[in-house]
């Protein structure tokens, strides 16, 4: 586990010192949520309807812009070769950069969300209920787009490459995610929302970090 | 074709499989096969035409324009079965590393896309006259979306990547996950489909069919298949030619 902590600790220091990185992707965020009010109309009601698609769907591709940065500068430098003939496994070191990645580009979005909800007219409670279902959502956004920064890596026309592998795979997080608050907002049980994307984060933490192990493996051979 | 067997070169069957698995010993045996699955394809497809369109009754509620069931079903049928071979097959080639696997799989996705698009085609069009509109948010028609998109994903990764056998193993991880999520989605779309909308549309409950109507869905189904094989041959002999063009063997063969 110390080699999760060391190398979470390395890139949260790295994306300190580029601060301007992590703030671009919270802006974005920021920005389209903003758009769609200004699009569709100031009706309450409808922006309350809309409100947990619209903050679920830039969550999603907030995180997108992130990805291409995961592994992009390791690889560049070499650091990427050290880490995979170093003692500690690959894929412990592949979950300490996705728990960074998360605090620095998931956890920001979270904690900002109810800002945002606010301008949509939801309802304290329902607050809660979004808060939550990121919560439970966005590390599993990281897990998943881990795979696809990985099978990019190098690649040409990386970025809408993986915007195009990743989005699909998002489907069933944006579905339960916003649902949750759909359901608490229709008066509905939510509960079974959060249990499955709790259930599936669980699947992704085991299964993602070995999926991308060998899609780095892959790059680095070549 | 099930290469199964855990004892890599010990048993008589792996043997006779890795002989096939290398290219210039399957180059000519795909040749041999495809012309038999062309006619097959063909033959099926005739048959399924014929049987569909002058045999099978005209449906009581639906009138001449559920005809396109006949393309539509098995297209949506090939379009899930192709992505399992895929998978199949990548499995096949990160296990076993054998190339052969990776250009199946690549020869297989732009079939499986087609068929995936042609799905969503055909069942526009029977929606519009049975319900009305092209598109409904249906369970089927969207996780059937997703699936097009996901093997959009696959052509694109290979398509990007140069080298041809990182292209397969990064194509192969990708349908792997791919793989894993297709339930996954489906359920998923199928939940959120039903919190969404009540019962506006139900799919589920079709009258029971004719046994003409059937028959014509089978042989229909039938040429569906051959076609894939066939296609797949043909698009995998060209792979081989291509990536082993430099070879002394490829030059023997071509002339």
């Amino acid at each position: 586990m110390n080699a999760v902590w060391a190398m979470a600790r390395r890139d949260l220091l790295l994306a300190l010192r580029r601060q301007s990185e992590v703030l671009t992707a919270l802006f974005f965020f920021v920005i389209v949520c903003s758009l769609f009010p200004l699009g569709i109309g100031p009706e309450p009601a409808l922006l309350r309807k809309i409100a947990p698609g619209v903050l679920w769907v830039a969550a999603l591709l907030a995180t997108l812009l992130g990805l291409p940065r995961l592994f992009a500068a390791d690889h560049q430098d070499g650091t990427l070769e050290q880490m995979a003939l170093s003692p500690s496994s690959l894929g412990l070191l592949v979950a300490g950069k996705v728990l960074a990645h998360w605090l620095v580009s998931g956890l920001p979005l979270v904690l900002l969300a109810p800002v945002l909800g606010i301008q949509f007219d939801l309802a304290p409670d329902a607050l809660l209920v979004l808060v939550i279902a990121l919560l439970l959502g966005t590390p599993l956004l990281s897990l998943i787009g881990a795979i696809g920064a990985a099978l990019t890596l190098g690649v040409r026309g990386g970025g809408v490459l993986l915007a195009l592998l990743v989005l699909p795979l998002y489907v069933p997080a944006l579905i339960f995610g916003a649902g949750a608050v759909e359901a608490h907002i229709a008066g509905m049980a939510y509960a079974g929302h959060l249990s499955l994307l709790g259930a599936m984060l669980a699947v992704a933490v085991f299964f993602a970090p070995w999926a991308t192990t060998a899609a780095l493996r892959i790059a680095l051979e070549s | 074709m099930n290469p199964s067997t855990r004892t890599p070169t010990a048993h008589p069957l792996s043997r006779w499989l890795f002989h096939y698995a290398s290219p210039p010993v399957f180059y000519p045996l795909a040749g041999r096969l495809m012309p038999w699955f062309w006619a097959l394809a063909a033959l099926f497809g005739v048959a399924g035409l014929y049987v569909s369109f002058f045999v099978a009754p005209t449906d009581a509620v639906q009138g001449e324009a559920y005809r396109i069931i006949f393309v539509h079903v098995p297209a949506s049928w090939m379009s899930m079965f192709i992505y399992l071979v895929m998978a199949f097959w990548a499995a096949v080639g990160l296990v076993f590393n054998t190339r052969l696997s990776g250009m199946m799989a690549q020869a297989l996705a732009p079939t499986g896309a087609l068929m995936a698009v042609l799905s969503l085609w055909t069942g526009s069009l029977w929606g519009k006259p049975m319900w009305g509109t092209w598109w409904v948010w249906d369970a089927r028609l969207t996780s059937e979306l997703i699936l097009a998109f996901l093997y959009i994903g696959f052509i694109a990764l290979q398509a990007s990547i140069d080298d041809a056998r990182r292209a397969d193993k990064a194509g192969a991880i990708l349908a792997l996950v791919g793989v894993v999520n297709v339930p996954v989605i489906y359920f998923s779309v199928k939940w959120w489909n039903t919190l969404h909308q009540g019962a506006s549309v139900s799919m589920t409950k079709s009258p029971s069919m004719a046994q003409t109507m059937l028959w014509g869905m089978l042989l229909m189904a039938l040429c569906f298949w051959m076609y894939a094989i066939a296609v797949a041959l043909t698009r995998v002999r060209a792979i081989i030619l291509e990536r082993e063009a430099a070879t002394d063997w490829v030059k023997h063969a071509l002339e």
